[in-house]
């Protein structure tokens, strides 16, 4: 895999004090999302187009702001401006915006910038205005190879986000998922891994073998997912820049349900053995497995609380599917969903404050969330299957997977990548080139 | 020990069984499924003959039931006599239930099938294990009925 390139960041203003109007409610989900111009990045005479494999790139400023715009549109909390209303100029605007036409045209904010392309070298500098104080809210500049466009685009979002929002973005991220192709009964599935908003899709397997349940390290580029390499199913760990993988420990049969630790240091994941699933955790550095469950029922879908102090999983102990959480050592072990269907696939926030889950009532599937002590059951989402919610590196946005109903010669059957913001609001398909399941949220590349 | 263990297993599978077959009488006529269990014969293959290579569940069950047992124990007759040959049980669950647990769901059936095999004389060390969970349905439909074909487990022959 291609090397994360380093950025270098420098700001030319730091504006910290100056009080800003403008800011966004995200409480209330994309009721009244925010106004909001992005001029076309101004090129700088004597730039060269980029040329990406095949493709030229030829208006790179401009290619930036659409990537910015439809990252804020998607995020439901803005509403990027048509560019033909704009009056100013985008080289003019960047240097200084003329507040009253902006403010004409009802943009809160506006986002101007420029960008220079040699050989080597992209160099980007943007800012953020706020337009009804007529102010500079952020000015940064930040250099890094051409082929990294798009991800100049991303950082841009990211930094936007946070200024307007107060909290940190999630559009300089990835999504490890499983892409699917062929009928029902003989799917092939392979891994693959694309940018948050679905471009640079690239295949990690070759859909020789079955491969499952893919989740990123919350620290780097590492990635654990199930596969059934000779036909045994076991936990293996990917590097996704070297493409280097391996047996994660020497289990006499099936492991699966993998997950990394928050410090990504262990693996937790269930190992099934004379038709008993525990919970078992191993260091990757001093290779030490640990059992944390101990009981005759299934014991799966573990994760860990960001804190790294508890995990909630998923057991039948009870009979059927419930949630459960216990201390980090197995010890304590309690039940926290006590409504009426069956609960799966726990995934604690990045936040720590809350649980997202899968429940099933009534042949119906659910996306939801709750405190972590079972309270405040909340769904988000009803449909004929869902599943497995993984979490933007924010605590903001979940990613699942949905599969829709075949009729009875299999015909109408699709796996589909969604996402929904936490209030409920804002369902959004993500497109891929084939079908898509078990999606997983990377950390920001970029801090 | 390990006789006592597997004894054991035994008369809770044929207690479960006395439970199951009473409630399959419920099940709708000419439906095939009887209780939740798949009862035809479909989807069905023979190891030889008369010796089906599957057995059914019910929805979130690892329970054989009365017919299963039937099936199981003319499998052990025939593999007595293959005494060279070994097997892979394959567990299966239906697409209803998250992907993980239907993984654990698929093991414990396998198992249930190996644990009753081996009280009928053969050999663990003949019997390898896998469980597919949800990933390689039989009956592509989004129906009961296909759902039922699908919560199985299949024995075939190792390579």
């Amino acid at each position: 895999m291609k090397k994360i390139l380093l950025f270098i960041f420098y700001l030319f203003i730091f504006n910290n004090s100056a009080k800003a109007l403008v800011e966004v409610d995200i409480t209330r989900g994309n009721l009244d999302p925010l106004p909001i111009a992005v001029s076309p990045l101004y090129v700088e005479s004597g730039s060269l187009d980029i040329k990406q494999g095949d493709k030229i790139i030829k208006n790179v400023g401009e290619e930036i702001s659409k990537i910015i715009e439809i990252n804020f549109k998607r995020s439901g909390l803005f509403n990027p401006l048509k560019k033909d209303s704009f009056v100013q100029k985008p080289d003019i605007a960047h240097v200084k915006p003329r507040f009253e036409d902006w403010r004409l045209i009802k943009a809160q904010a506006l986002v101007t910038g420029k960008v220079t392309v040699s050989e080597e070298k992209l160099r980007v500098e943007f800012r953020l205005w706020d337009v009804v104080a007529a102010k500079e809210m952020v000015a940064l500049a930040f250099s890094t190879t051409p082929n990294n466009w798009r991800r100049v685009a991303h950082i841009i979002s990211d930094k936007v986000y946070q200024r307007l929002t107060g909290e940190e973005g999630y559009f300089d991220t990835r999504i490890i998922y499983v892409s699917e192709t062929g009928p029902k009964t003989q799917r092939y599935k392979k891994l693959a891994i694309m940018d948050q908003d679905g471009a640079n899709i690239k295949y990690l397997t070759l859909g020789n073998e079955l491969v499952l349940t893919p989740r990123f390290s919350p620290k780097n580029q590492l990635v654990t997912y199930l596969s059934y390499f000779r036909n045994l199913p076991r936990v293996y760990l990917l590097d996704i820049e070297t493409g280097v993988q391996e047996v994660v420990g020497d289990f006499p049969g099936m492991t699966f349900a993998p997950r990394f630790s928050p410090d990504g240091e262990k693996i937790i994941m269930s190992f099934a053995k004379d038709g008993n699933s525990d919970i078992y955790t191993m260091n990757l550095k001093t290779r030490v497995v640990e059992k944390i469950t101990d009981h005759t029922s299934i014991d799966t879908s573990p994760s860990y609380s960001p804190d790294g102090k508890y995990i909630a999983f998923n057991s039948d102990r009870s009979g059927l599917q419930q949630i459960y959480v216990m201390r980090s050592d197995g010890s304590n072990v309690k039940r926290i969903t006590f409504g009426k269907g069956l609960y799966g696939t726990p995934v604690w926030s990045p936040r720590g404050d809350l649980i997202a889950f899968t429940k099933v009532r009534k042949g119906k599937f659910y996306i939801g969330v709750m405190r972590t002590d079972g309270s405040g059951e909340r769904l988000l989402t009803e449909n004929y299957y869902q599943e497995a919610p993984s979490w933007s590196p924010n605590g903001r946005v979940l990613i699942f997977y949905r599969e829709t109903k075949a009729d009875s010669d299999g015909k109408g059957f699709s796996a589909k990548l969604w996402s929904i913001d936490l209030t409920g609001y804002n369902e959004r398909l993500i497109e891929t080139e084939t079908d898509g399941s078990d999606p997983s949220w990377s950390s920001l590349l970029s801090k | 020990m390990v006789s006592l263990t597997n004894l054991r297993k035994f008369l809770l599978v044929v207690l479960a069984g006395i439970a199951l077959s009473a409630c399959a009488t419920q099940g709708k006529k000419g439906s095939n499924i009887a209780g939740d269990v798949y009862t035809g014969n479909d989807t069905v293959e023979y190891l030889a003959t008369g010796v089906k290579d599957r057995v059914f569940f019910a929805t979130n069950k690892s329970t054989l039931t009365t017919a299963s047992r039937d099936t199981l124990r003319k499998q052990a007759a025939w593999m007595r006599k293959k005494s060279k040959l070994k097997f892979t049980i394959e567990g299966h669950a239906d697409e209803r239930g998250t992907r993980e647990y239907n993984l654990a769901l698929g093991e414990r059936r396998a198992n249930a099938v190996k644990d009753y095999l081996m009280t009928y004389g053969i050999s663990g060390s003949r019997l390898n294990v896998i469980s597919y969970g949800k990933e390689r349905p039989v009956n592509s439909g989004s129906n009961p009925l296909a759902w039922s074909q699908n919560r199985r487990s299949v024995t075939v022959k190792a390579e």
